[in-house]
């Protein structure tokens, strides 16, 4: 990651799952988009915090970690579909031995990764089993 | 709009060239084609370069005037060069800018080259640095890797289609197959399904055998209108259709998780553009960075109804003589996947098949053949139709 | 002017390690152990939390709980000795994390295992001075012991989170007062940089931790002319489960005015959440009316003694959040191995 600024003018997002809606059309998305991808130049964007319940609709066990994130593997990697709408992708921690399409899943709040020892530790949104 | 040709190809050898720099092997691809297609330096009008990310791979930038310069284009004929980049499908890209160029009559000999240079960092950096065509900030800082992505892509298919990992062993299975009868390849290897099976897991469901590998390799292609391609040669192969489309950055953004809808438009874009069809295709040369990438790309395609993707490769309808023979090369797996340059490698196939020259992976009577070249997880693809007959 | 307990919050990883499995490792007696320290299994955190991760998760169950605007939050103030970073406040993380930024103060709280009560007491002086209108002071920690140290058969992790306010149809308990105890008394420390604290072993019992919480005890009851049996439920810092047993004992309470608070057993000591977890457990399952007398303890060395009256209001908001007993019963148990990778004992490269 190592780049303090631009994890830092995401944390809303990160840390509180903060997206936008598009009053236009009714869509909401997260991550945020500033432009509606149904309305375009008419959409009538406006801040959305998302409750972080949702559905799984795949996943994986990532064994060959990503650059970073050698010391969490294997983990488990999950395209999210909140109840609002939008889908994300996120871990699912937890030991989510019972993993499977369609699990229902809650948010929580983990270390997302760190810069080394020396650097910053990066916090936002992972998820568990909902009945976790 | 004038009519393009292709009048000279070449690839480099893939695999780990240790001994070979960016430069090195883009001259040799560069100048292979250009001795393949009999045009002298001063005839080039433009260069276009298809490199992914030599800021990552080799730390450096400015890729086309690097080419342009090294390839005795610069100093004293100043041929304009661009780096063209859309990840995994700037080959592809950088074929499409050269068309345009010769078809809208602003140039009329053109190279098309593509090149990556992928073995000077190691196997983490290089994943890190491939792990950027995704979305940054929104995959990638939650784990994502590229293979991860496609296993959630694989494990969709499965859950909705039945397909199997057998199923996706049987692409590696063949692509194999096809590689081995390909002299650059870097895979020549045969290899079984319980091979794919028993290899390490890299992100379940996909085995380290579902991978396409990290390769060093350049291709190279020239373009020219095809009313003079024949003073050039006998035989100049006829661009049909060019088509790219964009979809989403991020996987999870997608319409459909299992369904590359740029592949779907792209596709749409390029047979009503050559006015042909799928049953019409008699080759095609697919993106298959993974497995499962090749199920989705001949179903996107429409080679296959959707889901059937592993059932029509394993009844072995997309080997060298079945009803459409799929990645004839090896495809990204078997014959290699330096990034930058398989959208160039992947026409250089298609040329060689209509020309008739591909020797033991020949498919006979070949009259149109296809690419399709993939950016990301499915963000850009770009399809090209190609004929033996104008 | 009543000042007391808006809301609580609590939260325990789900990862336990047994005391036989630590004790299989160092070739210790694991029945011996048990007998000693009172304490069965301990939890342990994930490889993603820190003690951070836990005080956002007990804070947002705080704030659940009481449903109030985490504007209204005007100080974060959070007790660890396992802060994520030596330099840069967990508070402002846990802030954001709950929404109060930024109209609002924020700082770091050490007092070895009792850092999590000096913040409640911090916010009662803010809220009934009438600084801020509701504080939040939590204690979380993922406490580190020495690998085959005694200490690693319960340093544990877990936070707390508490809200406190003044505005009286709010509260769920009223604190009827505190009283402190504190000497220079160096029974246990961490220097700068160390990845495990040091302690005096024996030292640490009777002129730390018994001196310290008889005493602040013996304060607060003085203070306010109470006596043991007044209270329906104590709360003792738990180390483990022996001292707050004995301590108890010395002072007068019975065994079941401190077993629904007791929780040590089953979890270890989570440190600057210990003391916490013990009250946030009882107030679980308290009836308006009850009185619950809790000291805390922290080495170095001091003890903060608190007297608390539950209300009506704790039935209302009581099952908005998990309770302690909820958050504890599916643990997840580990080896010795898993244990010393979610604790960051084992480096890669």
């Amino acid at each position: 990651m190592s780049s303090v600024p631009r994890f830092w003018r995401n944390l809303g997002s990160r840390y509180n799952l903060e997206g936008t809606r598009c009053n236009e059309c009714g869509e909401n998305f997260y991550p945020p988009r500033n432009v509606c991808v149904n309305c375009r130049r008419v959409g009538q964007i406006e801040p959305y915090k998302f409750k972080g319940t949702g559905e799984i609709i795949s996943y994986t066990l990532i064994h060959t970690a990503a650059e970073g994130f050698e010391g969490q593997a294997p983990y488990t990697l999950a395209i999210i579909q909140l109840d609002e709408g939008p889908r994300l992708t996120s871990q699912v921690v937890g030991s989510p031995e019972k993993i499977h399409i369609g699990m229902r899943v809650r948010s929580v709040f983990r270390k997302l990764g760190e810069d080394g020892e020396r650097g910053m530790i990066y916090y936002g949104t992972k998820f568990v089993p909902e009945n976790a | 709009m004038r009519d393009v040709a292709i009048i000279g190809v070449k690839n480099t050898k893939f695999g780990e060239l240790w001994e070979r720099s960016l430069r090195d092997i883009v001259v040799e691809a560069g100048i292979g084609a250009i001795q393949d297609a009999d045009v002298s330096g001063k005839e080039i009008d433009t260069l276009y370069i298809g490199n992914m990310s030599g800021g990552r791979f080799i730390e450096q930038e400015h890729i086309g005037a690097l080419i342009a310069d090294y390839s005795g284009l610069s100093k004293n004929l100043h041929v304009p060069a661009t780096r063209v980049e859309a990840a995994c499908a700037s080959g592809g890209l950088a074929l499409r800018q050269a068309i345009m160029a010769v078809a809208s009559g602003y140039s009329d000999i053109v190279v098309a080259a593509g090149a990556e240079k992928m073995t000077d960092v190691g196997s983490e950096e290089a994943s890190s640095a491939l792990a950027a065509a995704a979305d940054r900030e929104w995959e990638g800082m939650a784990g994502a890797t590229f293979p991860g992505l496609y296993a959630m892509i694989a494990r969709l298919h499965m859950h909705r289609y039945g397909t199997t990992s057998e199923q996706l062993a049987e692409v590696a299975v063949k692509n194999h197959k096809n590689g081995h009868l390909n002299p650059i390849a870097q895979y020549k290897n045969l290899i079984t399904v319980d091979q794919v099976l028993n290899s390490i897991m890299v992100a379940d469901p996909l085995h380290i055998f579902d991978c396409s590998p990290i390769t060093d390799g350049a291709s190279a292609l020239v373009l020219a209108p095809a009313d003079v391609a024949h003073k050039y040669t006998d035989t100049p192969i006829y661009i049909r259709a060019t088509a790219q489309a964009s979809d989403t950055i991020a996987l999870h953004d997608r319409r459909d998780i299992t369904t590359l809808d740029a592949t779907v438009v792209a596709a749409e874009r390029a047979y009503s553009m050559a006015k042909l069809r799928p049953e019409d295709i008699d080759l095609v040369e697919v993106h298959d960075c993974f497995t499962i990438a090749e199920i989705c790309a001949i179903e996107d395609l429409g080679f296959a109804e959707k889901g059937k993707g592993g059932i029509v490769t394993a009844n072995g309808e997309t080997a060298i003589g079945g009803r459409i023979p799929v990645n004839t090369s090896g495809g990204l797996k078997a014959c290699g996947h330096p990034v930058g340059a398989t959208g160039i490698k992947q026409a250089v196939e298609i040329v060689t098949q209509l020309r008739g020259e591909a020797g033991k992976r020949q498919v006979e009577g070949a009259e149109y053949g296809m690419t399709h070249n993939v950016g990301g997880s499915g963000a850009t693809a770009v399809v090209h139709i190609f004929s033996r007959e104008r | 002017m009543t000042i007391g307990i808006v809301s609580y919050g609590a939260y325990v990883p789900r990862y336990r390690i047994k005391i036989e499995e630590i004790a299989r490792l160092w070739g210790d007696n694991a029945e011996a152990l048990k007998n000693g320290l009172m304490v069965y299994e301990k939890s342990v955190p994930d490889i993603d939390e820190d003690a951070a991760t836990i005080a956002v998760e007990a804070a947002r169950y705080a704030m659940a709980r009481s449903g109030v605007d985490p504007d209204r939050i005007g100080a974060v103030y959070t007790g660890s000795e396992s802060h994520p970073y030596a330099v840069k406040p967990t508070s402002t993380i846990i802030a954001q994390a709950i929404g109060a930024t930024p109209n609002m103060t924020a700082a770091d709280f050490e007092f070895a295992c009792k850092a999590g009560t000096a913040a409640v007491q911090a916010c009662m002086g803010l809220v009934g001075s009438g600084m801020i209108d509701l504080g939040m002071a939590i204690g979380a920690d993922v406490s580190q012991g020495a690998p085959s140290d005694a200490l690693e058969y319960t340093a544990a992790a877990g936070g707390v989170a508490c809200i406190i306010g003044k505005k009286e149809s709010e509260l769920a308990a009223i604190i009827e007062d505190t009283y402190s105890f504190t000497t220079d008394t160096p029974d246990f420390w961490r220097r700068e940089g160390m990845p495990y604290p040091e302690h005096g072993g024996r030292f640490t019992g009777e002129p730390g931790y018994f001196k310290h919480v008889t005493n602040g005890a013996k304060g607060l009851l003085e203070k306010l002319g109470t006596k043991p049996e007044d209270y329906d439920y104590a709360v003792f810092h738990q180390p483990n489960g022996k001292f707050p047993s004995k301590v108890a004992k010395t002072l007068g309470f019975t065994k079941a005015q401190i077993t629904p608070g007791l929780v040590v057993p089953k979890i270890g000591n989570t440190y600057s959440g210990s003391c916490l977890m013990g009250i946030a457990a009882t107030l679980d399952q308290a009836k308006p009316g009850d009185r619950i007398f809790a000291t805390a303890f922290g080495s170095g060395a001091g003890s903060d003694a608190f007297s608390i009256t539950v209300t009506d209001r704790i039935e209302e908001i009581r099952n908005r959040a998990p309770k302690v007993s909820e958050l504890i019963k599916d643990p997840i148990y580990i080896d010795y191995a898993r244990y010393a990778r979610h604790k960051g004992k084992i480096r890669l490269a």
